[in-house]
């Protein structure tokens, strides 16, 4: 009973508030009494750094929208309206363009820090889920950004991608003048993508990043040890190596917000276009569907997909290979067995292939901006398969493997992709062929072939009980 | 956790200090953005001055441009309807234009114009909006024997005199509005600036 | 039709980009350095672009009052050095109009082939060394229709606008098979003068692509200043906080 008095007299408007809506225990759920591992470093920003471009994107949306026009005889100049006479529309506009690349910057970091930490294992994999679910939400948000300025690259980027549906069989046609809405891309396609862009996908975006945020603290974070701080608690039932979130956290996340601010805004006001990779010289010339640009390709943060669908002849097959390079993602928690979480404790091998992917990834994106030669296509050709490379290799890693299982898939693997380069064997190009066959094939040997003689190499470490400082 | 080296002031001044800049950052931040719902240059543009020529303004006869989506009336009175001015004085609300929002400082005398024969007025009631009707007949018969001519607002009657000021007792509160205007010559006027070049 | 653009595209993933607009530059361009600080640059650009270029080349995306505002100039000197045209009631348009001009886009296509493209935006499309190079790269060539063609926009639709300045040039090659462009009948600038008078139009041209460049680089320096600042008294209320935790 003096508790409910103590109640009463701290009660005020909060406790008015707190026998209607949950307020207080929202909040010490999610900050004041959330206890995150005290061990996070630096890959650990790129979460909250994620939900603060989004406040920006959202908020520079909504002003975006008051004075656009989803019209394509007026799209293009409402935009320069915005930028010459709307006052601050730059600024507005600027924010919101240098948005959407940070987006998929602090995306990007924060899910390799997953990968790095294994972040996605039991019991965290339905906040990967949601993680990947958010991720191609993301990409369809800012393909329908991209058409609503109606210059050349938003009409022909557009067109690529959405003719892509075309390659399916029987229905693809048919499939694409339905997304189009017309026979060709036309106003209708920027109505309907405009409607996407401002509501539909940024409503199914915030519910999808609450479902993420929910699953995460109702399993509590992982961390760079890979420890469960759950497992370790002190008399009061709390986590030995946890802290609150709130203040500790908070504090913390303040100064990553403020170097990515002053790296945001060093963009928006110094370099808005960052040299064609934000925003294309070719994308201020209005939409002309009779004149295509020189080069079409996407924005960066698409490109390492596109080279994934550029490598494979078939268009069909393509657009399938590069759908499974994303689709691929849903199944990285079941991929990848190993009980080991953090790369810390992984073997040297693990570390390795993570290291080839990363530098597969970039690679592949640098390509994928590229005017296609012979020389960058085989180079596309190796890379996209080292993609995939990398998940086979994600669940060969789940163990130590024996020498005859490693010897024998190594063979079977060279084989596969030596036998497709024997089909297409040309005296011509035989140099660049063979060059380019040492890629997969050396990082294959390293990551499959080494381990069975180095036996270190393949070997985990033990993880400790707690986690380190 | 142990508190070695921890002291309250300090802490409770870094968090005042960081809050203060962090929301002096959030609210210069916020100014671009309440600055971008004013109106735009294309607005400003089409709600450029207006420039009038007077000189072919029958003596008690009102044109009307448009300025700013508004209607600006612009009055030749007669000598008889300046002279009847500060005979209705005590009739109405505010003859002396007090309410200083209603007219610039240079309008702000018994005729409420910089010509005593051309009053310059945005012709919409006070009230609630509407656009009255020119009445500069004296004495008619539904105005009633006193009425000194101006204006009749169709809406709900408010009353103003040839200087725009409105009546007692009106639903109208407040006399018309005199919008800033200046002569650029005898015969031309530009509605929607200051003498002082400054625009409304 | 419809099949067409399918293929198109797929030829455009499958082969990579196909090239069917003939502007990629032939040449090496020369390098130019413009400073949009510079009002009496920006400001002889602009008398040249009002004299030569607004004829047929719209910015319509600009409000005259703004490049006034901007270039320093008086609402009076805006209204005599740049306004030409009129409004649909017939009053000479106002300053605070977009400058679109009276050339109509058919009429355009009829007299060069081509409409004549909008030029608010062309200097953040093609950047300052193409503009620069290509408007000192006229030549005359008797197999185009208005008798002058451009090496760095080969069979360009445009005549040069400014032979009386820069007088007329001949493509020459020389021994080693490389092209050079020589003035035979020289205009009312010398070689020098004619640069930076080109210098002076690309500055502007600059400008117009992106008038708050200035504006937003000023305003850049005092926001990231600020936030150094913030970042400073947030790295230590995070350390004084974080002696919690050991």
């Amino acid at each position: 009973m003096a508790g409910n008095t103590a109640d009463k007299i701290q009660g005020g408007v909060l406790g008015w508030v707190d026998a209607r809506f949950p307020l207080s225990q929202l909040w010490n759920e999610h900050l004041a009494q959330y206890y995150a591992p005290k061990n996070f470093n630096f890959w650990y920003y790129f979460g909250s750094l994620a939900l603060l471009v989004l406040v920006i994107q959202i908020v520079t949306g909504i002003f975006l929208t008051m004075f656009f026009k989803p019209d394509a005889e007026l799209a293009f100049a409402s935009v320069e309206y915005i930028m010459r006479d709307v006052e601050w529309g730059w600024l507005i506009r600027y924010m919101h363009s240098t948005g959407a690349s940070f987006f998929f910057v602090v995306v990007y970091l924060h899910m390799f820090r997953a990968l790095l930490y294994g972040s996605y294992k039991k019991p965290r994999e339905l906040i990967w889920i949601f993680g990947v679910l958010i991720y191609i939400v993301l990409m369809a948000e800012a393909f329908a950004g991209y058409l609503l300025p109606w210059g050349q690259m938003s009409y022909w980027g557009a067109q690529v991608i959405v003719n892509l549906f075309a390659t399916i069989p029987y229905i693809g046609p048919d499939l694409v003048t339905w997304i189009r809405g017309d026979f060709l891309l036309s106003d209708a396609t920027l109505t309907r993508f405009f409607a996407l862009h401002v509501i539909a996908l940024p409503l199914v975006l915030l519910l999808l990043i609450v479902a993420h945020i929910i699953a995460l603290h109702e399993v509590g974070s992982n961390n760079p040890d890979g420890v469960e701080i759950k497992a370790n608690k002190d008399e009061n039932g709390l986590p030995r190596d946890g802290i609150r979130f709130h203040p500790y956290y908070t504090v913390k996340d303040l100064v990553g917000v403020g170097v990515f601010l002053i790296a945001f805004f060093a963009v928006v006001f110094f370099a808005p276009e960052m040299g064609g990779l934000f925003l294309k010289p070719a994308n201020m010339i209005p939409a002309d569907p009779l004149v295509t640009p020189d080069l079409i390709p996407p924005v960066w943060y698409f490109t390492s997909f596109y080279s994934v669908l550029r490598a494979v002849p078939d268009p069909f097959l393509g657009v399938v290979a590069m759908g499974a390079a994303v689709v691929v993602l849903f199944f990285v928690p079941w991929i990848d067995r190993n009980p080991v979480k953090s790369i810390r404790y992984r073997s040297s091998a693990h570390k390795l292939n993570l290291a080839v992917f990363v530098v597969t990834f970039v690679v592949l994106g640098y390509l994928g901006l590229q005017q296609v030669t012979a020389f960058y296509g085989e180079l596309t050709l190796r890379f996209a398969v080292m993609y995939f490379l990398f998940f086979w290799l994600l669940w060969f890693h789940s163990r130590e493997r024996s020498a005859v299982f490693s010897l024998v898939s190594f063979a079977v693997l060279v084989g596969i992709y030596s036998f497709y380069d024997y089909t297409r064997f040309d005296p011509a190009n035989a140099q660049l062929l063979l060059t380019a066959w040492l890629l997969p094939t050396a990082y294959l040997f390293v990551t499959m072939v080494v381990p069975v003689f180095a036996r270190n190499m393949g070997r985990d470490r033990p993880v400790p009980e707690r986690v380190t400082a | 956790m142990a508190n070695e080296g921890v002291s309250r002031g300090r802490r409770r001044f870094l968090v005042a200090a960081t809050s203060v800049v962090g929301g002096a950052g959030v609210v210069a931040l916020a100014a671009p953005f309440v600055a971008a719902l004013q109106p735009s240059a294309r607005a400003q543009a089409a709600g450029a001055p207006v420039e009038v020529n007077v000189s072919q303004i029958e003596p008690g006869q009102r044109i009307s441009v448009g300025w700013r989506g508004r209607p600006v009336w612009v009055v030749r009175r007669t000598p008889e309807m300046l002279d009847l001015l500060p005979e209705i004085r005590d009739r109405l609300r505010d003859p002396d234009s007090e309410q200083v929002t209603q007219q610039p400082e240079y309008a702000r005398n018994p005729h409420r114009s910089i010509d005593p024969e051309i009053v310059v007025l945005i012709g919409l009631c006070t009230h609630l909006g509407c656009s009255p009707s020119y009445r500069p007949e004296i004495g008619t018969a539904d105005m009633g024997a006193d009425w000194g001519g101006g204006w009749l607002c169709g809406c709900h009657g408010s009353r103003f005199d040839m200087a725009g000021r409105v009546y007692r007792n009106m639903p109208a509160a407040l006399n018309l509005e005199v919008p800033p205007h200046h002569y650029l010559s005898d015969d031309v006027i530009l509605v929607g600036e200051d003498p002082d070049g400054e625009t409304a | 039709m419809k099949p067409l653009i399918v293929i198109l595209s797929l030829a455009v993933l499958a082969t990579g980009p196909v090239s069917l607009q003939a502007a990629g530059p032939s040449v090496p361009l020369d390098r130019v350095t413009v400073d949009v600080t510079d009002e009496a640059s920006l400001q002889r650009g602009a008398r040249l672009y009002f004299n030569y270029c607004i004829g047929c080349h719209s910015v319509q995306y600009m409000r005259y009052n703004r490049v006034g505002q901007d270039l320093g100039l008086t609402e009076n000197q805006v209204i005599e050095s740049m306004i030409f045209t009129t409004d649909e009631d017939g009053e000479l348009t106002a300053p605070g109009a977009l400058i679109t001009n009276a050339m109509t886009p058919d009429y355009g296509e009829e007299a060069f082939g081509v409409e004549p493209p909008d030029l608010t935006l062309t200097a953040r499309v093609r950047g300052e060394d193409w503009l620069y190079t290509f408007l000192r790269s006229f030549y005359l060539d008797e197999a185009r229709p208005l008798g002058v063609n451009n090496t760095v926009f080969e069979n360009v639709g445009m005549p040069n606008p400014l032979w009386d300045l820069q007088g007329w040039q001949e493509k020459q090659v020389d021994a080693n098979g490389d092209t050079r462009l020589r003035v035979i009948e020289s205009g009312s600038m010398s070689g020098p003068e004619y640069d930076r008078a080109i210098r002076d139009l690309v500055t502007f041209l600059s400008y117009l692509g992106e008038p708050m460049q200035i504006e937003r680089q000023r305003i850049g320096l005092y926001v990231l200043g600020f936030l150094l600042a913030f970042l400073g008294l947030a790295y230590l209320l995070k350390k004084e906080y974080w002696k919690d935790v050991h």
